[in-house]
Order: C-alpha cells, then sequence, then structure tokens
C-alpha cells in the first residue's frame, strides 16, 4: 500500500497541473476566442437596442407594470427579473404561501370569471422566463389596446404575428416573445405619431 | 398530455437508441488502448502528458494500485479546487469582485465537484468569479467524469481478463477519455450552445435599460463551455443559480434537446462497450432494456402527473397542466421529461424546478435517485452500479436453482456477493441516516422553506442527491449554512468513494479468476426473463428500503394536495 502511496504523488501533481491548463484555461479561452469571432451577438448575452444602450437581451425576460405593455410571468427572481439572482418559488404544490400569491395574482388581473391562463399566475423556474404562451398573450389584448387607444383587433394581429411555433411541430411549445411584442407595439405608436 | 409531448418522447428515446452503437464502440476504442482518427491531432497531447507525469501508459495496475492512485489524484484536485475558492478575492478574472468563499462553502463544493455530484450549495452568479467558474469548477466536470469512465473500464475488464493480477491503468484511462472523447466533443456542444445564445465572455455583468426606464443587471460570463461538460459528464453544476432552466444556460428547446441526449449519451453507450469487453453485445442490450423500462416507467408517471397540474390551483380557477417552476419555452414535457432524466442519470442539472412540481411528479426523480441512479446513470458510475445489481440478481437466481452462479463467463462466489452488498448498502444507511439527523437537529430543521411533508421531502431529497452523487435539489432549502455544507459534505464523499473501492475489489478478484464457460445449467443473463429479474431486484433492493421515507414526505404531500389543505 505505501509503494501505491509513494507511486502515486507525481503523477497526481503533474496531472493535476497538466489538467488544469488544458481544460480550466486552454478549452474556455479558446472557446471565448471561437466565441467573439463568430458569434459576437450571442456570445455577449444577445442584447437589443441601440448600440451602446441594451434595452435588454431577447433571451432575459424583464418586468413590466405598465398597462402599455403585455406583462411577463410573475417572477421569483430577487425582487423580480433580477439578473443577479436567477431563482424560482420552490413552492411546493401544498403550500399556502403558493396558494395565496396566486389567488393575489388573479384578483389583480380584474378579469372575473374567465380561466386564466396558468403560466400567467406562476414563477418560472429560472425568474427570467422571456416568454409567455399565447393564451397569456391573448388575455392581455384588452388591456393594452384600451391603454394604447387602439383597435383590439390590431394587437390582436400584432400577437398572432409575434407568436413563435415549435421547433418542427413538437420541439419546445408556442410561446410569445415579451420583450420583443412590446417593442413591436411602441413601433405602431411611433408609426401613427409619425 | 399532449400528443406533441408523446411525440418530444417517442424522438428523444429513439435518437438515443441510435446513439448507443457508435458511442460504445468510441468507448471500446479508448477501452482498449486502440488508436482513433483523433490520435493524429491529439496524440502529442497525450503523450506529452505521460512524459511530464512520468507514467508509462502500458505499466499495469491491480486494483489496490489503481485504487489508491485513483483517489489521491482526487484528494489533489480537491485540494486545488478548495484553494482556488478561499483564495477568489485576489485571483484574476473577477469582474465583479466577489470575496473568498467561505471556508464551509469551498468545503462542501470541493466535495460536490469531485465527486460529480455538482450540488450547489451557492448561487453562480453571484458566489463565483469567472475564475473560480473554469478553473476551480470547470475541470471537476471533465475529470470527474473521466474517473467515473475510467472505473467502469476498470470493472469491465474485471469481467472479460482471465487469471490476470491487474485491471489497467489508471492515468492511461483518464487521459485518453479525457483527450478522444470529453474534449473533442465538448468543443463541438459549446460551439453549437454558443451559436444558440449561451454567452462565452470573460466580461463582466451588463446594464440594460428595459423598455419602462428600469435598469437590469444580467449577469454573463465563460457559459457555454461549462455547460457542454456539464450535460455530458453528469455533472450538473450550472454557471447560473437557476442551471439549466436560466435562459442563457438553455436557451431553446434545440438546446435543451441536446443537454437531454448528452446527459444519457456516454450512459448508453457504456452497455455496448461492455457487451464488446465481455465478448457478447447481448449482454449489453440486456443491461440497456432493464435500464429503458425503469426509465420509460418514470417518465409516464411524472408527464401524466404535471400534465394534470396541481388541484389546488384549479380551484382557484387556474386550469391545466403544472407551471409553477417551469419555464414556458419547454413547457410540460419537454420539463418533465428532463427531471426524469437528470436523475436517472447522475447528472442533477434542472430545467425545472423539482420542489414545485407536484407530490408525485417530484417522488420519481427522488426516487430515481434512491435506486442509485443505475437506470443508465452518471458516466461509468450508473453501469459499475448497475453491474452490482446484476451481481445480486445472479446471486438471487442461483439462490434458487442452489447452484454456484456466474455471469459473463466468471464465477460469482461470496467474496463478490458480500463486497456488492456492502457497496449498495451505503445508500439507504447513508441517506437515511443523516436524513433522521437533520429532521431532528434544530439546525436541520432550520433549512426547509416549505412547511409539512413538504418540508420533509426537501431535507430527504437534499441528503438523497448527495449520497447519489447527483447534485439536484428540492431548492427552498436553505443549504449554504456550516450545518448542511458539513454534512452534505461528507454524504457525497461516502457516496462516491464508499461505492467505488469495494467495487474495484470486486473488479480486482473477478479479474483473477479464471473463465467459466455456458453450460446447459448457467442461467441465461441475457432475454426478457433476466431483463425481469434486473428489473425486480432493482426495485426491490434498491428501492424497497425508501418506501417508509417516501411515505412521509411525498406521498402525504399528494393526499394533503388532493385534499386542498395546505401548509
Amino acid at each position: 500500500m505505501f509503494t501505491d502511496l509513494k507511486t502515486s504523488l507525481r503523477p497526481a501533481l503533474a496531472m493535476t497541473l497538466l489538467f488544469a491548463l488544458l481544460l480550466g484555461i486552454a478549452y474556455p479561452l479558446a472557446l471565448t476566442g471561437i466565441g467573439q469571432a463568430l458569434f459576437p451577438f450571442q456570445a455577449n448575452g444577445s442584447l437589443i437596442g441601440q448600440s451602446g444602450r441594451p434595452v435588454g437581451s431577447t433571451l432575459i425576460g424583464q418586468n413590466f407594470a405598465s398597462d402599455r405593455y403585455f406583462h411577463s410571468r410573475p417572477s421569483a427572481a430577487g425582487k423580480g427579473y433580477d439578473g443577479l439572482a436567477s431563482s424560482g418559488s420552490n413552492l411546493g404544490p401544498a403550500s399556502k404561501a403558493l396558494a395565496d400569491r396566486v389567488a393575489r395574482d388573479i384578483q389583480a388581473l380584474h378579469s372575473p370569471g374567465r380561466p386564466v391562463p396558468s403560466d400567467l399566475v406562476t414563477t418560472s423556474a429560472s425568474g427570467l422566463d422571456p416568454h409567455i404562451s399565447p393564451d397569456a398573450a391573448f388575455f392581455q389584448v384588452g388591456r393594452v389596446a384600451k391603454a394604447r387607444g387602439l383597435e383590439p383587433g390590431q394587437v390582436r394581429a400584432l400577437v398572432d404575428r409575434s407568436i413563435e411555433r415549435p421547433l418542427l411541430g413538437f420541439l419546445g411549445e408556442a410561446r410569445v416573445n415579451v420583450l420583443e411584442i412590446n417593442r413591436r407595439l411602441d413601433g405602431i405608436g411611433a408609426n401613427q405619431a409619425g | 398530455m399532449t400528443f406533441q409531448g408523446w411525440l418530444l418522447i417517442a424522438a428523444f428515446v429513439g435518437l438515443l437508441l441510435i446513439l448507443v452503437k457508435p458511442v460504445g464502440l468510441w468507448l471500446f476504442a479508448l477501452y482498449e488502448g486502440r488508436r482513433t482518427p483523433l490520435h493524429g491531432l491529439l496524440g502529442p497531447v497525450e503523450r506529452g502528458f505521460y512524459r511530464l507525469s512520468g507514467i508509462d501508459p502500458r505499466e499495469e495496475q491491480g486494483w489496490r494500485r489503481y485504487a489508491v492512485h485513483m483517489l489521491v489524484f482526487n484528494t489533489a484536485l480537491l485540494l486545488l479546487t478548495y484553494t482556488l475558492l478561499r483564495m477568489q478575492a485576489v485571483l484574476p478574472l473577477n469582474p465583479q469582485h466577489l470575496g473568498a468563499v467561505s471556508g464551509h462553502l469551498a468545503f462542501n463544493s470541493a466535495i460536490s465537484f469531485t465527486s460529480n455530484t455538482n450540488w450547489q450549495s451557492y448561487a453562480g452568479e453571484s458566489t463565483m468569479s469567472n475564475l473560480s467558474q473554469m478553473l476551480a469548477l470547470t475541470i471537476h466536470n471533465f475529470l470527474s467524469a473521466a474517473t467515473g469512465i475510467a472505473l467502469a473500464f476498470a470493472l469491465f475488464r474485471g469481467f472479460a481478463r482471465r487469471s490476470s493480477a491487474t485491471i489497467g491503468n489508471f492515468w492511461a484511462d483518464m487521459v485518453r477519455v479525457t483527450l478522444y472523447l470529453l474534449l473533442p466533443l465538448c468543443v463541438l456542444l459549446a460551439i453549437f450552445y454558443m451559436a444558440s445564445g449561451v454567452p462565452q465572455t470573460l466580461a463582466g455583468p451588463v446594464e440594460v435599460t428595459t423598455l419602462e426606464g428600469a435598469k437590469q443587471t444580467l449577469a454573463l460570463g465563460p457559459v457555454a463551455g461549462q455547460e457542454a461538460i456539464k450535460m455530458l459528464g453528469t455533472n450538473g453544476g450550472g454557471f447560473f443559480n437557476a442551471n439549466s432552466a436560466h435562459p442563457f444556460e438553455n436557451p431553446t428547446a434545440l438546446t435543451n434537446f441536446v443537454q437531454m441526449l448528452s446527459i444519457f449519451a456516454i450512459g448508453v453507450g457504456l452497455t455496448h462497450s461492455f457487451g464488446k469487453a465481455v465478448g457478447n453485445v447481448r449482454q449489453g442490450w440486456a443491461i440497456l432494456a432493464a435500464m429503458m423500462v425503469l426509465f420509460l416507467a418514470g417518465v409516464a408517471i411524472t408527464c401524466w402527473q404535471e400534465a394534470a397540474g396541481n388541484p389546488v390551483l384549479h380551484h382557484l380557477g387556474v386550469p391545466g397542466g403544472n407551471m409553477e417552476g417551469k419555464e414556458v419555452r419547454f413547457g410540460i414535457a419537454a420539463s418533465a421529461l428532463f427531471s426524469v432524466i437528470t436523475t436517472a442519470a447522475s447528472c442533477g442539472a434542472v430545467n425545472a424546478m423539482h420542489d414545485s412540481f407536484t407530490a408525485i411528479g417530484g417522488l420519481v426523480p427522488l426516487f430515481n435517485m434512491q435506486l442509485g441512479e443505475v437506470v443508465v446513470g452518471g458516466v461509468g458510475a450508473g453501469i459499475y452500479g448497475f453491474l452490482l445489481f446484476a451481481i445480486l440478481a445472479v446471486f438471487v437466481a442461483g439462490l434458487m436453482v442452489g447452484r454456484t452462479p456466474e455471469y459473463v463467463g466468471k464465477k460469482i462466489e461470496s467474496r463478490e456477493v458480500k463486497l456488492a452488498v456492502l457497496a449498495i448498502a451505503v445508500l439507504p444507511m447513508a441517506i437515511l441516516g443523516f436524513t433522521a439527523i437533520a429532521s431532528v437537529l434544530p439546525a436541520g430543521l432550520a433549512g426547509p422553506l416549505n412547511k409539512g411533508p413538504h418540508g420533509f421531502s426537501e431535507i430527504l431529497y437534499a441528503f438523497t442527491s448527495a449520497v447519489a452523487n447527483n447534485g439536484s435539489a428540492f431548492a427552498g432549502l436553505t443549504a449554504n449554512t456550516p450545518f448542511y455544507n458539513g454534512l452534505l459534505g461528507v454524504a457525497m464523499w461516502i457516496g462516491r468513494f464508499f461505492i467505488i473501492i469495494p467495487m474495484l475489489a470486486i473488479a480486482g478478484g473477478l479479474a483473477a479468476k479464471k473463465y467459466t464457460p455456458e453450460t446447459a445449467g448457467s442461467f441465461p443473463t441475457t432475454g426478457p426473463l433476466w431483463t425481469g429479474l434486473l428489473v425486480g431486484i432493482v426495485l426491490i433492493v434498491g428501492g424497497l428500503t425508501f418506501l417508509p421515507g417516501l411515505a412521509l414526505g411525498p406521498m402525504a404531500d399528494h393526499l394533503a394536495m388532493v385534499r386542498g389543505q395546505l401548509f
């Protein structure tokens, strides 16, 4: 056993160093080089907006409070959509805190009698979900149209155009990117004003 | 569940089965030390590693030497990580100026990553610098995976060799698996992830001004490279707190699909390599069949329960499946499927929060881990864990007919059975023992977020995940405390190495045995009868011990959920 231990020391130390250099330094640095050269947009967080003044990332959800915008899902990341504190609520299925929160959120929607799309009153796993379901978007059409003085049909058509479909029909779910649809909404306003 | 959901499961299983043979043959070439097409490019690196470490790759090792070298190497890596984390504040590539990682958290994380568990008591984006993510954590994702595969190779040699005193060379196995399998595949996967939107930068967080004028700060980093090996090596330690649910780790349904496949790819391949190693590929397919029976049963139950949804929310006027803790782009089916895959294998990455699953939907991931993660399992660890159950299964079959059992040409005698039982018993003893301790001490009871039976489930899940080296969590548990970091750290070490050592002892003993040819009286270890016996042994020996614990946690939780009794 002692010989086994003695013969192990040099390879263990040398291999630790060599693997650390290869896997911990060379591998991530080489990938960073490849990413920055070939995919600079994605490798830096898929940021959109005027150069130098990003309004967000297409991949990361953000909070919308105004009636003029489509709202994202409730978020458990920090105080809501905190990009430095991704998290789910971690509330269990029979949790009173969960039931109370959902009941509160339903009340805030002011739409008694209509079944509520489940994603609109549940928190996502990351707290940064950029999407809502098409149902959740259609659910908000009336409020957005009223706040903007637009025809509901016009807003509904915008939702229709903004739905992303599952890849090959089965990979993923139909969804609407909230930041992108809200930017299009602002676009409609700008066109009319112009 | 929707038709689309079933189609997803069918596509996953179909593609997985296509992967079995090519991955298995590639691994078999590495097992044999044969030349691969990559040797032209990476051969000089391999030889350089041997020369600088003073190793002769052809020098054979007995099981004791193999075990000692493996242990010393893993200990060295553990110390490196502990040191780097403690010194984080003064090291470069720390754009957020994060402070040193606390002693108990560094202890926990170092063991966690060394043991292929990747339990995370911390939130990555607010705790670990870019250097820590790369140098202290990512290297373990490669090396703990390579260690698992090397150990599986050692056990294969035990079955395959005749009257041999040795089971291979640990260093040669490590270097070959890393250079010719893990590294090249991860480069390809990482490029795909980057193209799909996963960041890879050394810069710090970026601030944006939202449409409503608020500030939002987005954490970035060298994510893609870590993501690739995190899944392929069944590690599961994410860059961000939300792991594969975070859009920067797993931005699309396609990346999600690739992640699910890469969790299982090496594990299923190894069943085929085993068949090749013992000279009968049907032995490998028989094992895979038993794994798939257990896997599909779990998938069906979790998908059904999650799609059925939470009656508590239905009463409030929210119909449909359970979307709490799930991402819209994945939906119910891809979240439920991912949860079963990640716990069947010893991955532990999550794309949905298991803590918020329905009670029975969350029971399946818990039970998968308690079976010892032998349903495909971690890279290497899954197949050697499963072979321990195979030894028990032939023993039970031998008892029934009253003759000395044999398996793939080796007599299974009292030493093998005792050691296999010793390894398998580690799981229930450690999981239930530690859970019992945490359930009575104030420091343990301070952990759970949820009240009632679900709070107990959080504790049970934590120790199950630690001992089984999974790393997923019912994440409501506040685990970053000296009590949990310390106890879970010990649990992870026991769960890894207290199984490996008896397993290597079996490998050494088997290698020394003569070949016993199959006769008319041998119990056939291929075919449906054998597959059925394996499934039965895994469920009865592996699973039954945990029934009382599951009754107190998820099953009680389910009854509460159905009756609308809230905690």
